[in-house]
């Protein structure tokens, strides 16, 4: 395990809102190709850490390299370019559009052809729609949603939703992969589902994955390491046996009598 | 009593039937003037569905675009040319619109974004009244190639008289809508700009640049604008009065619906035409002038029936 490369590194990062520290002094890493979970109780920073990763906020101190390249003050867009895709604590898709549409809408940092073909969606313009369309198929097979591919997404239930979400995600073909709560709100089965596309997606695609999730079962059979924040700080960092019988983490979780 | 139901229900169907070729000659203006609305409502629905904000700046932005193309030709330079400069000075505009308006105001209340269009009205009316004047202009549709004249057509039992100006600005605005209807159905940029108007933060998740995205959204809006306001202004005069006519598009809007490219052109054709034909036949019995307010009374019964249009996107809520 920790042979592996590292993917990305995130070291000493602070980040808050006015007056409210909402990480302090966080470091961590993700090694590639592996699962990394981020776990901690409510308000512990999780969604903060992931909008750090991910460009939408920019941390006041400290420092995040991936791949190897320090990064600057990046947007989202940007980060989005280099390979980060994610997925939404509260399900952020476009609800009036198709399932396919939602996922080909994924595709937009693939497809290059100029503006110009586009608006008379004809030569190198169609040849490219129809392939991208093709990849986005292969996905709605993977994860089984074939029956809802034209389906405005805002009418599905809230666990096709969800995968709906990470189909556009996937359509990214992302090097790192961010579920923020992928499992919320899902039952047993749905739950099981989910795990399975996650570690299918992991093993055969080799896609980097750091899921935030409250279920410690589900965090526990899938992934590789675990960080546990609790109020913006790390109090702990290893594999799913060492973080389990962590003190800091048991006090963090069951309350401990001060 | 029974004079007044024969004269709303009866007569004018008798009076079609009677001359056809009175009645296909209305029809006939009805489809220009209303493919001419549906462009202007076209305008509003690009920007809408990007931003989700009415931008009540459309109608002068026709206007300014089409007094910046008489206004540089009137200043000597060849007509062509001052298309392509007018088209330049649309994306000019397009670029400090995002600049200035839309990057600042990001995440702010809808409300903000729509009276920012106020300001961006009156900014543009005091810009092209600086710089071009305020006296009406005429446009040279010889130098732009658009034709003069009229074809007169014996047919239906009369005299049919199609204007070529009318023609060519039907033909210009039929492509221009065919062409806008797919692109934004069916291509990446297209379907960027519906996730941008669907979801900002999913969509920058994915890589789109709502940057980017609203620059187009804006140019395109303006050229547009300057289309209509080139055809429109071929059949009158280019000056400020002619943003009223922008204020059309808003019933067109509500029949069609506020996000639906298709809605714009149908409702654009059963406004133009309804108030042709309603001034034509009905307009008598109230002593004329009905297409002044026609289509806003068929709005407000669309509102109570309809009110997302006939092809707006139902807002489904989950409760």
């Amino acid at each position: 395990m920790s042979e592996r490369e590292t993917l990305l590194s995130v070291s000493n990062v602070s980040l808050s809102f006015g007056g409210v520290k909402a990480i302090s002094d966080v470091s961590f890493n993700i090694a590639k190709g592996e699962i990394r979970a981020i776990i901690g109780p409510n308000g512990a920073g999780k969604t903060s850490m992931l909008n750090v990763i991910n460009g939408f906020y920019h941390p006041q101190q400290g420092q995040i390299s991936f791949n190897g390249v320090m990064r600057k003050r990046m947007k989202p867009y940007e980060a989005a370019s280099q390979g980060i895709a994610r997925t939404f604590q509260n399900v952020a898709l476009f609800k009036g559009m198709s399932t396919l549409d939602n996922i080909l809408a994924g595709r937009a940092l693939k497809m290059h052809k100029s503006f110009f073909w586009q608006m008379f969606r004809y030569g190198p313009a169609l040849d490219e729609e129809i392939e991208h369309r093709k990849f986005c198929e292969e996905i709605i097979d993977f994860l089984e949603i074939e029956h809802i591919r034209k389906a405005p997404v805002g009418s599905l239930p809230y666990g096709l939703q969800k995968r709906v979400e990470l189909g556009r995600a996937l359509a990214m073909e992302p090097t790192l992969l961010l579920l923020d709560e992928p499992m919320a709100g899902m039952n047993l089965e749905e739950k099981q589902d989910m795990s399975r596309f996650i570690i299918d997606v992991n093993q055969h695609y080799g896609t980097t994955v750091a899921l935030i999730e409250h279920d410690i079962g589900v965090v526990m059979d899938l992934s590789d390491r675990i960080v546990v924040l609790e109020y913006g700080h790390k109090i702990a960092d290893g594999t799913p046996d060492e973080v389990k019988s962590d003190q800091k983490v048991i006090d963090a979780y069951l309350g401990v009598a001060h | 009593m029974m004079h007044l139901l024969y004269q709303i229900f009866i007569d004018p169907f008798v009076q079609m039937a009677g001359a056809p070729d009175l009645l296909v000659q209305t029809l006939w203006e009805g489809f220009v003037g209303g493919m001419l609305y549906a462009l202007i409502a076209l305008g509003f629905v690009l920007i809408f569905k990007a931003s989700g904000v009415f931008n009540f700046a459309q109608g002068i932005m026709m206007v300014f675009a089409a007094l910046t193309m008489v206004g540089l030709y009137e200043k000597g330079v060849p007509a062509p040319l001052a298309l392509l400069l007018a088209i330049g000075v649309m994306y000019l505009l397009a670029v400090a619109v995002e600049r200035l308006i839309l990057r600042p105001l990001v995440n702010q209340p809808d409300i903000m974004l729509f009276m920012a269009t106020f300001g961006l009205t009156y900014v543009l009316i005091g810009v092209g009244e600086l710089i071009f004047g305020g006296s009406p202009k005429e446009v040279p549709t010889a130098q732009l190639g658009l034709p003069k004249g009229a074809y007169d057509i014996h047919a239906f039992g009369g005299l049919v008289s199609l204007q070529k100006i009318d023609i060519a600005a039907a033909l210009i605005a039929s492509i221009m809508v065919a062409a806008l209807a797919v692109f934004f159905q069916k291509t990446r940029i297209g379907r960027a700009l519906r996730a941008v108007a669907d979801d900002h933060q999913a969509a920058l998740s994915v890589g789109i640049s709502l940057n980017q995205i609203w620059v187009i959204v804006w140019f395109t809006a303006g050229v547009v604008a300057l289309a209509t306001g080139i055809m429109w202004g071929a059949r009158s005069d280019v000056s400020f009065s002619l943003q009223v006519i922008a204020l059309k598009a808003l019933p067109v809007l509500i029949l069609g619906g506020f996000t639906s490219v298709p809605g714009a052109i149908v409702g654009g054709l059963i406004i133009g035409i309804g108030e042709k034909l309603g001034e034509f036949y009905w307009g008598p019995l109230v002593g004329g002038g009905i297409d002044s307010w026609l289509a806003y009374a068929i709005a407000l019964a669309f509102l109570l029936f309809k009110p997302e249009g006939l092809f707006g996107e139902k807002i489904i809520e989950r409760i």
